[in-house]
């Protein structure tokens, strides 16, 4: 069971890591939009794993597409502050019983959902955005950018959900 | 010490972080060494390898187009050759030429975010070094920064630290081509004289006071240009030639005189 659930883990960090830089980093929407579907690698990381494993986990996925990226360490620095927002981020949408063993993900409402993933993209964006521009100077292009891309992340990440998640009850 | 080994444990995660977050801000403020180590990017073998295999696939798809392409580069080259004044000696033995020409592929081409890094095809064994200029059909695309044994990484003009000395087609008023990140297809030429004789559609090339690129090799036109705050420098808007957001063919220009024109320069400086 446990060793299921570490394949499980690779799997999906494998699966991400190759959609990202292969796809979802050329597809450039109107010239800057690139959504960033490898946080759904937090959404999906198991809860009752410890912290510092989904740090220790997010922080190497986040390496290598900045490998493959050329972008300095920016998505990792973006995705490890996601990672440590985690558990801040459930107890705000699901409220203290997520830490349950019987909490089940799947048995959550839409609209809670949507707000768990809606707060991982923001926090991610906001860090990768600023660290990428180096600074708040360009805080119009910054919010811009966050925005757009938050959104292009937000609905290419419900889409696949909607079709590759389990909704096992 | 019992409560410093406490407040560790207690806090471990948000340690851990600061810790991870630390290693990725000091990786991120020292782009420079960090982006020239030999692992570090998207250069190394295996994503190098992996970018050649999907640069494989979805070449199929613009075969039509870089084949157009390269025709009407063709066409200007032979109007070129056809044209020339015919001189009574020509050289023979091409090591005597200054300039030699390595044709890659792009395998990874960015140019979304301020610093955009494009990676192509040929690397140290094809005798590809740093500092080399890298153009494509129609215009200038960058200068190389690192290379592996196959693959290299191009510093694109679409980059922040990007710097490229230019000129105004026809004379001999030179300045610096940089990119304020707006726009991908527009790059800004600065420190262009206010004397100089300017004019939107007027064509910028390559300058001759730098070691990377020959002079002339077109880069864009002007749009719109303004004089700066201080009233005696223009800043200029210039529309590249090149789509940068659809690169293939690309040449790598290699010059044959650079390490002997850097020596005399480093010479100079050293003995002032």
């Amino acid at each position: 069971m446990r060793n299921n659930e570490q394949l499980q883990i690779i799997v999906r960090f494998l699966a991400l890591l190759f959609a990202q830089f292969l796809i979802f980093n050329r597809m450039d929407f109107m010239g800057f939009i690139n959504p960033m579907v490898y946080l759904l690698f937090l959404y999906w990381f198991p809860i009752k794993e410890r912290p510092a494993a989904l740090l220790l986990w997010s922080f190497g996925l986040g390496l290598l597409i900045d490998l493959f990226s050329d972008t300095m360490a920016i998505h990792t620095a973006a995705i490890l502050t996601a990672a440590f927002f985690r558990p801040a981020i459930m107890r705000f949408c699901f409220g203290v019983n997520y830490e349950f063993q019987s909490f089940k993900l799947s048995q959550t409402t839409k609209a809670q959902k949507i707000t768990y993933l809606g707060l991982l993209i923001v926090v991610h964006h906001i860090v990768f955005f600023a660290l990428e521009a180096f600074g708040w100077s360009h805080f119009f292009s910054i919010s811009k950018k966050v925005l757009a891309t938050a959104l292009a992340t937000l609905v290419i990440c419900l889409l696949l959900i909607s079709l590759l998640g389990r909704d096992k009850s | 010490m019992q409560q410093i080994i406490n407040f560790l444990l207690r806090n471990k995660n948000s340690l851990l972080y600061a810790f991870l977050f630390f290693i990725a801000l000091v990786f991120t403020i020292n782009s420079r060494t960090f982006h020239q180590s030999k692992f570090f990017n998207s250069a190394n073998w295996v994503s190098g390898n992996l970018y050649t295999f999907s640069s494989n696939i979805s070449g199929y798809f613009g075969l039509k187009e870089d084949n157009l392409e390269l025709v009407a580069e063709n066409e200007r080259l032979r109007r070129l050759l056809f044209n020339r004044e015919m001189t009574d000696t020509v050289t023979l033995d091409s090591s005597l030429n200054r300039y030699d020409v390595v044709s890659g592929r792009v395998i990874k081409n960015s140019f979304s975010g301020p610093r955009n890094y494009i990676t192509i095809n040929k690397g140290s064994n094809d005798g590809l070094t740093q500092d080399m200029g890298v153009i494509s059909p129609n215009g200038i695309l960058g200068i190389v920064e690192n290379t592996s044994a196959n693959f290299a990484t191009v510093q694109s003009i679409l980059n922040t630290k990007s710097n490229i000395n230019a000129k105004l087609k026809g004379t001999d008023y030179f300045g610096s081509l940089t990119w304020n990140t707006q726009d991908y297809n527009t790059v800004q030429l600065v420190d262009i004289p206010r004397l100089a004789p300017i004019a939107v559609g007027d064509t910028i090339v390559t300058g001759s006071m730098s070691n990377i690129f020959p002079e002339h090799i077109p880069i864009g036109t002007i749009t719109a240009f303004e004089l700066t705050a201080s009233e005696s420098f223009y800043e200029i808007e210039v529309r590249l030639f090149n789509d940068m957001g659809n690169l293939r063919q690309v040449y790598i220009i290699k010059d044959r005189l650079k390490s002997e024109i850097e020596e005399l320069q480093s010479k100079t400086e050293n003995a002032q």
